[in-house]
């Protein structure tokens, strides 16, 4: 490699730092990119993608079950699961080639390795990177972005073990299906592998430390999940701690501390095939060299002001090794706030958390921006909320999806749309409608103005935004 | 049916303005043409005058009333054998017959008034809460919907706020931050101070801003935050054009031509030297002015504003100082009608009379530049060698640096300065 001097150094290349290396290379900077294993990070390679790929897998399978309720037949129906691991590996090996296409495209220079912090020369940072056979190049940057992303959480007593106890990035690629799985933790990864694993067959128990499911959302959602899921066979255990975990030759056994219906803790063991662990994740932050420097770093996650920027100079961090939420697209805009700050870029605002939203691939879909009712009401907002139940939508009961709803929490005062809560076939596509009416600071008169199409499932977002003010039509 | 008077657009911007006074009271006849109001907008003061016959059977918008959007029913009118009952459940809403109340400045009935156009004469719909909010001089005000109803809940006029958004898109925490202004509502409480102190000494009184007031801060606040400015200074040896100004107001007793006339006259010419001086900035590219238009600052109750001397470059001095006395005049009157403070290619202002040795002017945008004239006073100079007594005004020119650099500005006063010092040239 003939450059070693960069304007701008990006350390991992997710969604966060593959998007900032391609932001900074608009800018005009010279950029390098260092990875120490595929180009794309989790999401592309083991995360947001190939879920994706294995979650479409699950529901056209379940479509086919239930090809009868559209009048069709379909016999002799199967899977096989080693062709759906595959598939979803080719479409993440597909997606992190493109990244490679994108870097060459923006004149981004890939270096393979691990970066490590290297000290200072003059006015800029050196970073060694350690590559294949322990070979080190050493880079000089005016400003170097630590993109290096987060990890599953361990818990104590709970390791997993890869064969029997997993992580997400074993239950992407299972070589077995389980007969019974145990998922710790009902956040978005836990929920998504309990749903795909039960469309497949498994007989499924989820187990949540909080009162719950997926927990970050609003509580009216939550508990409509929570029906879903247990329609559909699954079982759920909420305000329940895994207490231990004893593997056997084949098999995992639980010690499972819960509340019974009287609120008396009582304890229970369940032997699965498998158990999958998504109790949050931690920030990796070792092995980056920010020892000595003026780097915080605050329970394995990065300090950084509004502008990804550390306590130590020409040193930046962002996604999930910084604060939540930990989203990949989260991860992407911080960047590009980040490094159009460095570029100097006019009118960049501080980055703010306040509209990302989020989305769970699970059956039935949940997707939510802003803040919950409870959370509105706990900062002091007086509100109105609005409901809409997909029942009452004519698209939605055509294409079979008549379980959802939409909830909408508007300030009372100013009429902002102050959250958005929705669950439901599609809900993952359309939320981005309100997030844009939040970007422009509608108030709900634009939004009771603006003309849905019809038919379509987004015209239940319309209703519940009238719902809220009163003025609903078709409930 | 009574008959709705609305308020008027006085000219193609304007989206609200302040009822002054009301000339006529409930219960008085009205005949067509008569003065039933006047209306403030951002600097001038319009008359409202009856088209119907009639008694005024209700003033809806009470006399100070700020901020009443175009259209909006100020008045109800009764037409003949109507008695007062026939107010009964008027409103707004109602579909009624609406005639447009006309406008027009005292001096120029009906003729020449394509831009005051009269609003139009179908019924105003019904407003929602959320009304857009107010337009200044500058044109259209970008603010998100949010940031407009909160503006409005707080009392603001959202065009005095800053806008932080994209394209300086007025924005939610724009207004929630917004310190810089006073309710209109005009609420107690101490004057909130930048930096976040509540200022309130014991002896103070709260004036509220009047509309020109807000403008004022609004655009230069605007010029000097955004404009570039630099400045150029020269003395000027006035002798010969004190001499010659003699000479010229000794030939009748109706001739007074003032300095600052001569300097209009000089400021006009010398733009035609050094055309380059005569350009505005925008994004898309600079704006070439062939003619001279200068506006020409005037102090007024309350304020200031800038009537323009057309094509002044093609103008004699005995035409300007007459345009100028009788631009002033009305302007002290607030009788100028928009087209004649609006535009302008540069700026002149004169500080002179009273006794200035030399300011620099705040750009007007989106002008180019502007010249600030002080007095002319005695002083010692140096000619040939020689120290002697001269009569020197010095002059300085504020230019906005990216349309009119160093260089150009230093060529344009040079030109200045030898028209002022050969005034004979000024009268060719």
């Amino acid at each position: 490699m003939a450059e070693t001097n960069f304007d701008v150094i990006v350390v991992g290349s997710g969604p966060g730092g593959y998007v900032t290396a391609i932001r900074a290379a608009q800018l005009k900077l010279k950029v390098a990119i260092v990875e120490r294993a595929e180009l794309g990070g989790i999401c592309l390679n083991w995360g947001c993608i190939p879920t994706k790929a294995l979650l479409r897998s699950a529901e056209v399978y379940h479509s086919m079950q239930h090809a009868e309720s559209y009048g069709l037949s379909a016999k002799g129906i199967d899977f096989d699961l080693k062709k759906i691991v595959e598939r979803s590996r080719g479409v993440a090996s597909q997606m992190s080639k493109g990244i490679s296409f994108l870097m060459k495209k923006n004149k981004i220079e890939v270096v393979v390795g691990a970066a490590k912090l290297d000290g200072v020369a003059g006015p800029l940072r050196k970073v060694a990177v350690t590559g294949e056979g322990g070979k080190v190049t050493n880079l000089t940057a005016k400003h170097v972005i630590l993109a290096t992303g987060a990890r599953a959480r361990v818990m104590p007593g709970m390791e997993p073990d890869g064969k029997l106890i997993w992580t997400y990035r074993e239950a992407l690629v299972p070589n077995t299906m389980p007969k019974s799985l145990l998922v710790v933790g009902s956040g978005a990864i836990g929920i998504e592998f309990a749903s795909f694993f039960r469309d497949l067959g498994a007989e499924v128990t989820v187990v949540e430390v909080m009162d719950r499911v997926l927990p970050v959302e609003d509580e009216d959602i939550s508990a409509f999940a929570r029906k879903a899921f247990e329609k559909r066979g699954m079982k759920i255990h909420t305000g329940a701690t895994v207490k231990g975990l004893k593997t056997g030759k084949d098999n995992v056994t639980a010690t499972i501390e819960l509340k019974d219906k009287d609120g008396k803790t009582k304890t229970e063991s369940l032997t699965v095939d498998r158990v999958i662990l998504a109790v949050g994740i931690v920030g990796n932050v070792e092995n980056l060299g920010l020892e000595g420097t003026k780097v915080k770093v605050d329970r394995t996650h990065v300090t950084v002001d509004g502008y990804g920027q550390t306590g130590e100079p020409g040193v930046y961090a962002i996604g999930d090794l910084t604060g939540p939420p930990w989203l990949a697209h989260k991860a992407s805009h911080e960047g590009v706030v980040c490094v159009e700050k460095i570029a100097g870029v006019p009118g960049v605002h501080p980055f703010k958390t306040d509209n990302i939203p989020g989305c769970t691939y699970c059956r039935p879909q949940v997707a939510s921006v802003g803040l919950t009712e409870k959370a509105a009401k706990d900062k002091g907002f007086q509100v109105k909320v609005g409901r809409f139940p997909f029942l009452g939508n004519g698209k939605a009961v055509a294409m079979g999806e008549p379980d959802g709803l939409v909830k909408t929490v508007f300030d009372a005062k100013t009429g902002a749309l102050l959250g958005a809560h929705m669950i439901g076939a599609e809900v993952t596509e359309m939320i981005q409608g309100y997030v844009i009416g939040r970007q422009l600071e509608t108030t709900e008169a634009e939004l009771m103005e603006t003309v849905f199409p019809h038919p379509t499932i987004s015209e239940v977002m319309h209703e519940g935004v009238l719902d809220a003010f009163g003025r609903v039509i078709h409930i | 049916m009574p008959i709705k008077i609305l308020m008027p657009a006085l000219s193609p911007t304007m989206t609200e303005g302040n009822i002054a006074r009301w000339l006529k009271k409930e219960g008085d006849k009205v005949k067509s043409g008569e003065v039933l109001a006047e209306i403030e907008t951002d600097k001038a003061t319009m008359e409202v005058e009856a088209v119907d016959e009639g008694t005024l059977g209700k003033i809806v918008v009470a006399a100070g009333s700020q901020g009443v959007k175009v259209n909006d029913v100020i008045a109800l009118l009764l037409e003949d054998g109507e008695d007062k009952k026939a107010l009964e459940g008027m409103s707004g809403a109602a579909p009624a017959k609406t005639e447009a109340a006309k406008s027009a400045p005292k001096e120029e009935p009906k003729t020449e008034e394509p831009k005051a156009a009269p609003a139009p004469a179908a019924a105003p719909a019904p407003k929602p809460a959320a009304a857009p909010a107010a337009a200044s001089a500058g044109g259209r005000v970008f603010a998100t919907p949010l940031a407009r109803r909160i503006a409005k809940d707080k009392g603001f006029d959202i065009a005095s706020v800053t806008g932080s958004g994209p394209h300086g898109r007025i924005t939610r925490s724009d207004v929630e931050n917004f310190k810089g202004g006073t309710s209109v509502g005009g609420a107690g409480g101490g004057l909130r101070l930048g930096s976040g102190a509540t200022f309130a000494p014991a002896k103070s009184k709260l004036v509220p801003h009047s509309t020109m007031r807000k403008v004022i801060a609004k655009r230069l606040v605007e010029s000097k935050q955004t404009v570039p400015h630099f400045y150029v200074s020269v003395d000027i040896d006035l002798d010969r054009l004190m001499d010659l100004r003699a000479e010229i107001n000794a030939i009748d007793e109706k001739t007074k031509i003032s300095v600052n006339d001569f300097a209009i006259r000089a400021a006009a010419l010398a733009l035609m030297q050094v055309p380059g001086a005569n350009a505005a900035w925008s994004d898309e590219g600079a704006m070439m002015f062939d003619s001279a238009d200068i506006s020409v600052a005037v102090s007024i109750p309350g304020g200031l504003i800038t009537p323009i001397i057309k094509s002044a470059e093609k103008k004699g001095l005995a035409v300007i100082s007459a345009e100028m006395r009788d631009l002033a005049t009305r302007a002290k009157e607030g009788k100028l009608k928009p087209e004649e403070f609006q535009g302008g290619t540069f700026s002149l202002s004169n500080l002179g009379m009273f006794g200035v040795k030399d300011f620099s002017a705040i750009i007007n945008p989106p002008q180019g530049a502007i010249l600030a004239v002080s007095a002319g006073e005695q002083r010692a100079v140096v000619k040939n060698g020689q120290l002697a007594v001269a009569t020197v005004m010095t002059c300085t020119l504020s230019c906005d640096h990216r349309v009119v650099d160093g260089a150009l500005g230093a060529q344009y006063m040079q030109a200045f300065k030898n028209l002022i010092e050969h005034p004979i040239k000024l009268v060719l």
